[in-house]
């Protein structure tokens, strides 16, 4: 069963984000970035299927700028067989990223996509749905366990109130949460062996896909900072202030 | 302006943020209609027909929406959504599972996660695990928006809207639901609770969750938990605060044995009060605390909830 999986370029989630002084948008210049971790959840459960036998290819497909290679490298070291970039620097929302990884899918016909629920840095939570939605295909969206069964797969789903168990019919695409798997360290020897699979370079227009943005950005700022805190000495003095100064108890 | 709000309920009520995504609506302008989808859910429809400002409900019953599955309702609402301007959802795991697929299938740009609304096509949203707030303007003929429950208030009774029958759509067959495993409990539920007892790694296990139990019992409040509580397998899934995970801004979150990293912040930092117990003076969660307290957390809590 072929398996395709997406992998974001984002910057890296410790770092201090700071906006840029005239609010067009985040400074990312000279910034850390790193894998989108919830992309990584999904590139090792793809390798961990493979290992396991369920799997037998795996593609990863990243989209963005030409740096985007290395976050594909990263996932052929941690085991995928090759690496699709769709290079562009225009910004790419969700609705066009679900488009063009449609128009990979329809290429490579994979069994089963699997996509991390949300970027850290644009938090919409959105494309892994969308694609889905294209594709006509059902959703495991914030699988914390998925088993395949022949034609479907068996999922666990983490839910506001508690789990969920689904069974989807294959072909599916899921998207991960947290608690599905911890992805590996990359050794070195693997990030030597990744080097010398195939990586392949598209453009949006080869796919034929209008990634136009829908949504515009009008200005970027930070939120009001809270006012600074006390420390309190004891529980007593604690008690004293929620009561009387905070009024909350 | 017309917008849809897309229900999320147990057949019986409606669950918590939907009240406030109807506020949401409001803003928006125009006549808001709320779309009931379930199976054997007459309840949650009569329900909402009683929330403020609601206009209209509909009521779409069937087997194949048992569990208000997206494939299912996305067909549902395809056919009726070129009636609205907005469709509009709480941003909750149900609102995120459903409204993206809705909009993939319209071809429109979802808005996720709205703090408030600017105009009926702007609208304000966090990004960066709300570190950063972008204003975004929509060109899309339809807006398909979640909502962050905690940007707007709930909307209260006084409605009297009619239910009308909307006849189901199709089963597309695609996903057979199993059931859910839901935790269960008294206490008041942790995206509404005015307050929140929280624990992180510092709590050292599953049972010594029962500390924070008993504070939260004492001030009548819901228990939450950061992400490497939830990993650790102290407590379940559904109690984790944060950027992936619920949030919350009550009037009182109380953080016990937790660093504060940017990741937990993003779910409670826009709590009106925050209090932070725990041993290590370099706390992060100490840079948003109200009050802090720099104590063994298994000696400052048992005395808490003594003098309360």
């Amino acid at each position: 069963m072929k398996v395709l999986v997406t992998v974001k370029r984002v910057i890296d989630p410790y770092v201090k984000v700071r906006v840029k002084s005239d609010g067009t948008g985040v400074e990312t210049a000279n910034v850390k970035m790193t894998m989108n971790p919830f992309c990584e959840i999904a590139v090792e459960q793809a390798v961990r299927m493979k290992e396991a036998g369920t799997v037998t290819e795996i593609v990863a497909v990243s989209i963005g700028v030409a740096q985007c290679q290395e976050t594909l490298r990263t996932a052929m070291a941690m085991g995928a067989d090759r690496g699709i970039l769709v290079e562009t620097a225009e910004e790419i929302q969700p609705l066009a990223v679900a488009k063009l990884v449609k128009a990979i899918v329809d290429k490579e016909q994979p069994k089963l996509v699997i996509m991390g629920k949300q970027a850290i840095d644009d938090d919409s939570n959105q494309a892994g749905q969308m694609l889905a939605a294209l594709l006509g295909w059902p959703q495991a969206a914030f699988t914390s366990k998925i088993e395949v069964r022949g034609d479907a797969a068996d999922v666990t789903r983490e839910i506001d109130g508690g789990l969920e168990k689904l069974s989807v019919k294959l072909p599916a695409v899921v998207t991960t949460d947290l608690r599905l798997n911890e992805p590996r360290y990359v050794t070195l020897p693997n990030i030597m062996k990744a080097k010398k699979k195939p990586l392949e370079t598209l453009k949006p227009d080869a796919l034929g896909v209008d990634i136009a943005p829908r949504l515009k950005t009008l200005k970027v700022q930070e939120p009001p900072k809270r006012g600074a805190g006390v420390k309190v000495a004891d529980v007593a003095e604690l008690v004293a202030k929620l009561k009387n100064e905070a009024k909350v108890i | 302006m017309s917008v849809l709000v897309i229900a999320e309920h147990d057949g019986k009520q409606l669950k918590t943020g939907v009240a406030n995504a109807i506020t949401a609506a409001g803003r928006m302008g125009g006549d808001i209609t709320v779309l009931v989808a379930g199976h054997q859910c007459r309840e949650a429809a009569e329900a909402s027909a009683k929330v403020a400002g609601v206009m209209k409900v509909l009521h779409s019953d069937a087997p194949h929406y048992e569990g208000q599955p997206a494939e299912n309702l996305g067909a549902l609402v395809k056919g009726i959504a070129d009636q609205y301007t907005h469709i509009v959802a709480p941003a909750t795991n149900f609102g995120k599972n459903v409204m993206p697929r809705i909009a993939g299938l319209l071809d429109v740009q979802q808005i996720s996660d709205i703090s408030s609304v600017e105009s009926p096509d702007t609208f304000v949203r966090p990004i960066y695990a709300g570190n950063v707030l972008a204003t975004v303007q929509s060109a899309d003929k339809i807006k398909v928006v979640t909502v962050r429950a905690t940007g707007f208030d709930a909307a209260g009774d006084g409605g009297s809207a009619p239910v009308e029958k909307l006849p189901p759509g199709p089963d597309l067959g695609l996903v057979q639901f199993n059931g859910q495993e839901l935790s269960k409990s008294e206490r008041p539920e942790l995206a509404a609770a005015r307050i929140v007892v929280s624990g992180g790694r510092g709590m050292g296990s599953a049972e010594n969750f029962k500390i924070l139990e008993a504070l939260a019992d004492k001030l009548g409040a819901a228990v939450g938990a950061s992400r490497a509580a939830v990993d650790s397998g102290f407590v379940p899934n559904d109690y984790q605060v944060g950027q992936t995970g619920k949030i919350v801004a009550p009037e009182l979150y109380i953080a016990v044995g937790i660093s504060g990293a940017i990741q937990h912040l993003a779910g409670m930092k826009d709590s009106k009060v925050i209090v932070a117990i725990n041993k290590d003076p370099e706390a992060p969660i100490f840079s948003v605390a109200n009050y802090w307290l720099v104590e063994d957390l298994f000696k400052a809590v048992p005395e808490l909830t003594a003098k309360l």
